[in-house]
């Protein structure tokens, strides 16, 4: 049985990991030339792809149809001069405020999406959803190592990229 | 005694053969100067080697003040008197005619010579304009593996307590750093938990990317002697080239590059399948088996040979020998450290072994290697991304126990994040925020990836770079200070190796000109920048080896490298010693985990750890939670597809490594001729079969492209896997017209020309095994020789 409640946690988690993959994919090609975060970015959003391929699988147990991931991310043309200009602006000092930026916005997001399945948990418990709970042990811990991975990045890039411009 | 006439064509020299538990029998490896005799020798003074990391100790022959010649010490535990051809031969670098002499300063564009007052005090004028302008976050300082214990040990207080800087790393961050963190990860703190001694009693020995045979010689010997004795250990060998290495295995596995992982993985599933595991070791001494197994339940051979398109049956062999050994040694080296996904899978390694409880006991050895002479040195002093004696920066105790031995206040050393590595500390220069750049004992803008960004961040006129070394390196040609350097023979000072052996190695000559050691250029600079305690006393308050040393071992006290027992004096004459050293260990220690993991608790370790996949920190709490009560932490890790993968235009995966005849960007080596003559020139390395596809044979000139770049080399064709090239990296251009890069705007020859800028989230060393590049033809060879120029080598 789902409760109304499930179901728009449900899609709300969706969109979010959706919106998650591109953000990072998008925020990948931006920092061509932070290399640690760019390469890390790209790994991760592959999380948040798989999750939102799931989700959508969970939604339709609960009445949902749900889109799924966007189709695969072409490397484009705007994504290859996206990355152009980011290797040809990669040495401005204000890369690194924006780096920031970035990592900031994408932790909010994590946090979002960290709340909602911390919600479908709950839920899952209360209502008895085996499957939904197996769903959320699965990917979980996941959006948890996105958290912490930027929080990481913020904590290690701030002191240099805020002090030393 | 073996004193060959060419070690150059036999590299590892005659064998004495020996069995399980007994003891290896020493050989006396000598090479002297042309014409002269031991007796012609006036002295004989104590070193050890600084050619590659296995710590063989020697002593240098003098005669009418010069260096002429080598000879191995049999008293020591670590060679017994051997040496391989970097040092019968190397030594001769030393009296090199273009030796440095004189400090350069760059006066209108050009290099000029200049006195020490001159260069020091353009150094400290730039110093203290950016503390005043921009602080200390604006002064990196990169250094090496290859000086001396008590140098790197004053400049991590110089940088860390007076600059107040925390970008202080090592080229260690090329070759070494995945093993400090894989021991960090696995057992809380860094040391080796092995000896060499383990090769004398080990039934089975599985050598993950490493190719001993050339990168340890006399290592190497010591397994060929005991594989030639009575009942030897079986060999396991993973590596895509078919290396001498490979030749002697009972089984080995040449997986696509980047894929480690999924290779360990399965053979740790099979080794759980088959019940291999022992149980009381893991419930004693582990936490995190459960997770592992479920991690590894899927990885089956089946699924592994998908993707390092190695047979199944293979990767069941390798397991089922692995399995049932009773004394298993694993050594781990750079084709795991500097492929995709390092850490993790130097930590399955790690995993093999506490799953199976082959720790702690004779025989059962683990060695993740280290690829340089005094690696070690750098981790343990601090001058390598931690702080010293392996203290942990987000442990407050650390920082303030620290701080007393160096009696300043907690705050003036910086622990607000981890210290800064290498590749950060580019990025930060190459984004403008550091200014000023201290290079000792590397050569960045041949060994790092991606030259032609190293060469323009090197250049930028907002970047102050100082050059400390033997020679006009690329990099020193690229400098505005070049401060001349003492080395190896000309200075004393002790080295640690890769099994924790402590070597004296002492001065035997003057250095040539005003070249000075390491250790002066640092105390100078103190002096100079008048850094003070929080009392107002010298910050940094000895004068020489000797007293540096006794100011390391307050600072080792009750660390886990704790060199208290050790002295030079104890260091003479005999052998060298592991380390821990303490009144209560007066002989050191052979191995780590006898009795149970020792510095994994969460008040001692050095690190509280860091996500396998992203990098991120673990945080004191967590760190608790997961392990309260210290032990070996066993890590789980899923396979990620390499970053960078073959594609239609750049079909083959590309490897770099190293010949058995050169050291890193050859500054010594190609100075001695025999080693220069042995290999004097960059070669592309592929499979018949990818040369018959291409219609190329040897000794073509091809060209070898990726994204970054391309360099031009002869081709050879040799037993590596199919759909790979193997560059050597040694290359760079200081004896090319152009000096410094490479020619016009044509194709170099330094394999880095070709590299991704792509580091381990981990451990944060470069990938210089997991990229894509195409070959293609540019000339035939002109004629049927000269196709092969080396003999027993070809690389690592």
């Amino acid at each position: 049985m789902t409760g109304i409640g499930t179901g728009i946690v449900l899609r709300l988690l969706h969109d979010g990991e959706r919106d998650l993959e591109q953000d990072l994919l998008a925020a990948a090609a931006r920092h061509r030339t932070d290399h640690e975060f760019h390469h890390v970015a790209l790994d991760i959003a592959r999380w948040s792809r798989e999750h939102a391929a799931r989700l959508a699988d969970a939604g339709r147990d609960h009445g949902l149809d749900l889109p799924g991931p966007r189709g695969n991310p072409s490397p484009g043309a705007l994504a290859a001069l996206r990355e152009k200009a980011s290797a040809a602006l990669g040495r401005r000092p204000e890369t690194g405020l924006l780096l920031l930026n970035d990592l900031r916005e994408l932790h909010l997001a994590v946090a979002r999406n960290s709340l909602h399945w911390e919600m479908l948990a709950q839920a899952a418990q209360a209502g008895r959803d085996d499957r939904l709970l197996a769903l959320v042990t699965d990917c979980h811990p996941q959006t948890l190592r996105q958290l912490r991975w930027t929080n990481t990045m913020i904590k290690i890039l701030a002191p240099q990229l805020l002090t030393g411009v | 005694m073996d004193t060959s006439a060419d070690r150059i064509t036999d590299v590892w020299g005659s064998r004495t053969p020996y069995g399980p538990g007994t003891s290896w029998p020493p050989r006396t490896d000598t090479h002297l100067a042309a014409g002269l005799g031991e007796r012609d020798v006036e002295r004989w003074v104590q070193a050890a080697s600084v050619l590659h990391s296995n710590g063989d100790a020697m002593d240098i022959a003098v005669r009418e003040g010069r260096i002429v010649g080598v000879r191995g010490r049999a008293a020591d535990r670590v060679n017994r008197g051997r040496l391989g051809p970097k040092d019968l031969y190397g030594w001769q670098a030393n009296a090199s005619p273009d030796r440095l002499t004189r400090p350069l300063v760059r006066e209108e564009g050009r290099l000029v010579e200049c006195d020490w007052d001159t260069a020091m005090n353009r150094i400290t004028a730039r110093t203290r304009e950016l503390l005043a302008d921009r602080g200390p976050g604006s002064i990196g300082l990169y250094t090496s593996g290859q000086l001396f214990l008590e140098e790197y040990y004053t400049l991590a207080v110089l940088a860390r307590a007076g600059i107040g800087t925390n970008h202080l790393d090592g080229n260690t961050r090329l070759c070494t750093a995945t093993a400090a963190e894989a021991l960090k990860e696995t057992f809380g703190c860094d040391g080796q938990p092995g000896s060499y001694e383990d090769i004398d009693h080990a039934d089975t020995v599985a050598l993950f990317g490493h190719n001993m045979a050339e990168t340890q010689t006399v290592l190497w010997m010591r397994l060929l002697d005991r594989l030639e004795g009575a009942d030897p250990p079986r060999l396991v060998c993973v590596d895509p080239r078919h290396t001498p290495v490979a030749r002697r295995a009972d089984v080995h596995l040449a997986p696509r590059a980047g894929t480690n992982v999924a290779l360990l993985n399965a053979l740790l599933h099979e080794i759980i399948r088959t019940g291999r595991t022992d149980r009381s070791y893991v419930a004693a001494h582990t936490v995190g088996f459960d997770e592992l197994a479920a991690m590894v339940e899927e990885c089956t051979p089946a699924w592994a040979a998908g993707i390092c398109d190695v047979p199944a049956a293979q990767i069941e062999r390798a397991a089922e020998i692995i399995g049932s050994a009773e004394r298993l040694l694993s050594t781990v080296l750079q084709g795991v450290y500097q492929s995709h996904q390092a850490t993790a899978a130097a930590v399955q390694v790690n995993n093999l072994h506490l799953i199976r409880g082959m720790l702690g006991r004779p025989g059962c050895g683990l060695l993740q290697m280290n690829g340089q002479p005094s690696a070690e040195n750098t981790r343990e002093c601090g001058a390598d991304g931690d702080l010293p004696g392996f203290r942990n920066w987000q442990n407050d105790e650390h920082v303030a126990d620290l701080a007393a031995v160096w009696n300043v206040a907690p705050q003036t050393i910086p622990h607000y994040a981890p210290p800064t590595h290498a590749m950060q500390i580019f990025r930060y220069a190459e984004q403008g925020s550091v200014r000023m750049l201290w290079i000792t004992g590397t050569n960045p803008a041949v060994s790092l990836p991606e030259l032609s960004r190293i060469r323009s961040i090197l250049a930028q006129e907002s970047l102050f770079v100082i050059a400390q070394d033997l020679f006009l390196t690329e990099t020193a040609q690229l400098a505005d200070v070049v401060l001349p350097a003492a080395t190896w023979g000309e200075k004393t000072g002790t080295l640690t190796n890769a099994d924790r052996t402590v070597h004296l190695s002492e001065k035997a000559v003057e250095p040539p000109g005003e070249a000075r050691p390491d250790l002066d250029i640092f105390l100078d600079f103190a002096a100079r920048m008048d850094f003070r305690d929080k009392d107002g006393g010298p910050l940094i308050t000895w004068h020489d080896p000797e007293s540096a040393f006794a100011a390391w071992q307050r600072c080792s006290a009750g660390r886990p490298c704790d060199y208290t027992g050790l002295s030079y004096d104890r260091l003479r004459g005999g052998s060298g010693i592991q380390w821990p050293c303490t009144d209560e260990t007066p002989g050191g220690t052979p191995r780590l985990y006898t009795d149970g993991i020792g510095f994994a608790h969460p008040g001692t370790c050095e690190s509280y750890g860091r996500d396998m996949v992203t990098g991120a920190g673990v945080e004191p709490v967590e760190y608790r939670a997961l392990n309260p009560h210290g032990k070996a932490m066993i890590k789980a890790v899923e396979y990620l597809p390499p970053h960078e993968d073959t594609s239609a235009g750049y079909p083959l995966q590309l490897i770099t490594g190293r010949t058995v005849y050169h050291f890193h960007t050859r500054t010594k080596t190609a100075r001695a001729p025999e080693l220069d003559a042995a290999a004097p020139d960059v070669w592309a390395e592929i499979s018949p079969a990818e040369a018959s596809a291409q219609g190329l044979a040897d000794g073509d000139l091809v060209q070898v492209t990726t994204p970054r770049g391309a360099i031009r080399a002869r081709l050879r064709t040799t037993a590596i896997r199919d759909g790979m090239v193997f560059l050597p990296f040694h290359y760079g251009y200081w004896d090319t017209p152009a000096g410094h890069r490479p020619p016009g705007d044509g194709p170099g020859r330094a394999a880095n020309e070709t590299t991704v800028t792509d580091w381990d989230p981990v451990s944060k060393q470069p990938l210089f095994k997991t990229g894509a590049a195409r070959l293609t033809l540019v000339a035939r060879r002109a004629n049927a020789t000269g196709a092969r120029t080396t003999t027993q080598g070809s690389g690592s």
